[in-house]
């Protein structure tokens, strides 16, 4: 556990090493109160909840994490030390854990960096507490979803800005698997059965349930196993390319 | 007994490519060994595979006793390894960047600071420790991959390209640092320089299109450094219009030490045509 978490603490070392990180910290901060105010009418709602807050989380996430997790791989295999690190004495899986931990924590430091939204909707009125926690828990999973989304397809390739295009498209079907738009390119030919698999695909549909404060244990198996699968697709996408 | 580096028949091929072919040779504590070869010869893609960043096509390789595909994890602890152009986290800086490894390294506690002490008074670093390695120079970045390969002091340093870039006294500084290094470590390093294989090896491979054509001393290679340079070509550059018959050339010139004196009786006039391009080194014309 030693080793990743050296790597972890390196790499998010690496983020505030430059203002990119501050700069996101600032741009997500400031998009989801838009987000919430403007476009999700909060005071508007006359409702004490985050349900305006929480429902653009999965836009959120689609669109900026990409941007954390398309250095991941990319800048490591661009810049060579790839190579230093894959000789140090590391696993594929402490290394690909490792570096995907620290994108993951930093996400959870933006996140909490809304926590005074919830003080806010505390001192306007009496919400329902554990709806709040349930929507935050689900919030911290589904981004560490995204991310290990975001990291494979860095994997990919050397060029960050083709990693980040290739994630956004990934991200967007992923968000949209539960939505028309993706279902009718299945629901004409293919058995009902293969569709409401890809339905429950979607993250947006399953944090929908979540931020309504039904937090169930599927739930949390659910983002747990698609961090697992598509960190494995990592690890193994970055055993056949990493010498590329 | 085993040696320290065991480099048993190791091939590596790239789609149709033959890159390295069926390299077999050792190296034992006390021996710096000089890897040598054009550009493209399968240098670097031999050390990859030896440090377990690129899986054989064929063969394996064994590191202190450790086989590279069954143990990669003990064979990457016994040897430090600095990977062709120095890599290294641009953003870190040379001291944080050190640590880091050391750690991964499984350094603990006032062993982390011991090891970077260490290191950092024999590449000389002092100066530039809390500066970020993207701002340092050349040569000072070829130091900091050179103290991360000698940090955890293993028995087994593979070097790749360790001087390229730095300048003379810096060399001169870093081959006495492999000279003295090489007394109680197995050391193999690849160089284009030819004259560094007499200031710090004790023994010289060259390697043409994947395999081995020579495996001799500095000296017995050339007992005359400045005529190295034509030795290295006739030995490397005879082989080109034989490409599709590397069997036959094998049996020709590919025996080790005998035929390296053959070649280096030979006088300048006598250089084979696929070496007179006109692109004639210094030695050549001074001779």
């Amino acid at each position: 556990m030693s080793v990743v978490m050296h790597i972890a603490r390196r790499e998010l070392r690496g983020y505030f090493a430059t203002p990119v990180a501050w700069v996101f910290l600032v741009i997500f901060l400031a998009l989801a109160g838009i987000l919430t105010f403007n476009q999700g009418g909060f005071f508007e709602l006359n409702s004490a909840d985050l349900s305006a807050f929480f429902k653009y989380h999965p836009w959120l996430y689609m669109l900026l994490v990409p941007a954390i997790s398309m250095r991941l791989w990319a800048e490591e295999r661009s810049s060579g030390t790839i190579e230093l690190l894959m000789t140090l004495p590391v696993t594929m899986q402490q290394a690909v854990f490792g570096k995907f931990l620290a994108a993951w924590l930093f996400l959870l430091a933006a996140l909490v960096g809304t926590l005074p939204m919830w003080l806010t909707v505390s001192y306007l009125g009496e919400p329902d507490h554990g709806v709040i926690l349930a929507g935050y828990l689900g919030s911290a999973l589904m981004a560490g979803a995204y991310l290990s989304v975001g990291a494979a397809f860095s994997a990919l390739t050397r060029n960050q800005v083709v990693a980040f295009v290739l994630s956004l498209m990934a991200s967007l079907l992923i968000t949209l698997a539960g939505w028309p738009v993706v279902l009718d390119a299945f629901s004409g030919w293919a058995p009902d059965a293969l569709v409401e698999t890809v339905a429950s695909l979607s993250f947006m549909t399953r944090f929908e349930a979540i931020a309504q404060g039904v937090f169930e244990l599927r739930d949390l198996v659910f983002f747990l196993l698609s961090m697992a699968f598509w960190l494995f697709l990592n690890a193994a996408i970055l055993q056949r390319r990493k010498a590329n | 007994m085993s040696q320290l580096v065991e480099i048993d028949h190791l091939s590596k091929t790239f789609g149709s490519t033959t890159v390295v072919n069926d390299l077999t040779f050792s190296v034992d504590r006390g021996e710096v060994l000089g890897f040598l070869g054009p550009n493209g010869a399968g240098k670097s893609t031999t050390m990859k595979m030896l440090t377990g960043f690129l899986p054989p096509s064929s063969g394996t390789a064994r590191v202190a006793g450790h086989d590279v595909l069954r143990e990669p994890l003990a064979l990457k602890r016994a040897l430090g390894y600095l990977p062709e152009g120095a890599p290294s986290y641009a953003e870190m800086t040379p001291l944080s960047f050190l640590q880091f490894v050391a750690g991964v390294r499984g350094a603990r506690g006032s062993q982390v600071q011991e090891q970077v002490d260490r290191a950092v008074a024999r590449t000389q670093l002092h100066g530039v420790l809390h500066q970020r390695i993207e701002t340092l120079s050349k040569g000072f970045k070829r130091r900091v991959g050179l103290a991360q390969a000698i940090l955890h002091d293993p028995e087994v340093l593979i070097l790749d390209e360790p001087t390229d870039g730095l300048d003379p006294n810096q060399k001169h500084e870093v081959r006495a640092l492999i000279r003295e290094m090489g007394k109680d470590k197995a050391i193999i390093l690849s160089t284009h320089i030819l004259e560094e294989v007499f200031a710090v090896c004790t023994r010289v491979i060259i390697i043409a299109n994947g395999r081995m054509v020579v495996d001799d001393t500095p000296e017995g290679l050339s007992p005359d450094p400045r005529r190295l340079d034509d030795v290295f070509r006739k030995l490397t550059t005879v082989q080109a219009p034989r490409d599709e018959k590397p069997a036959a050339f094998m049996m020709s010139s590919g025996s080790g030490r005998g035929d390296a004196r053959a070649v280096d009786t030979a006088q300048p006039g006598d250089t084979p045509p696929a070496a007179a391009d006109g692109s004639a080194p210094d030695s050549e014309e001074r001779a």
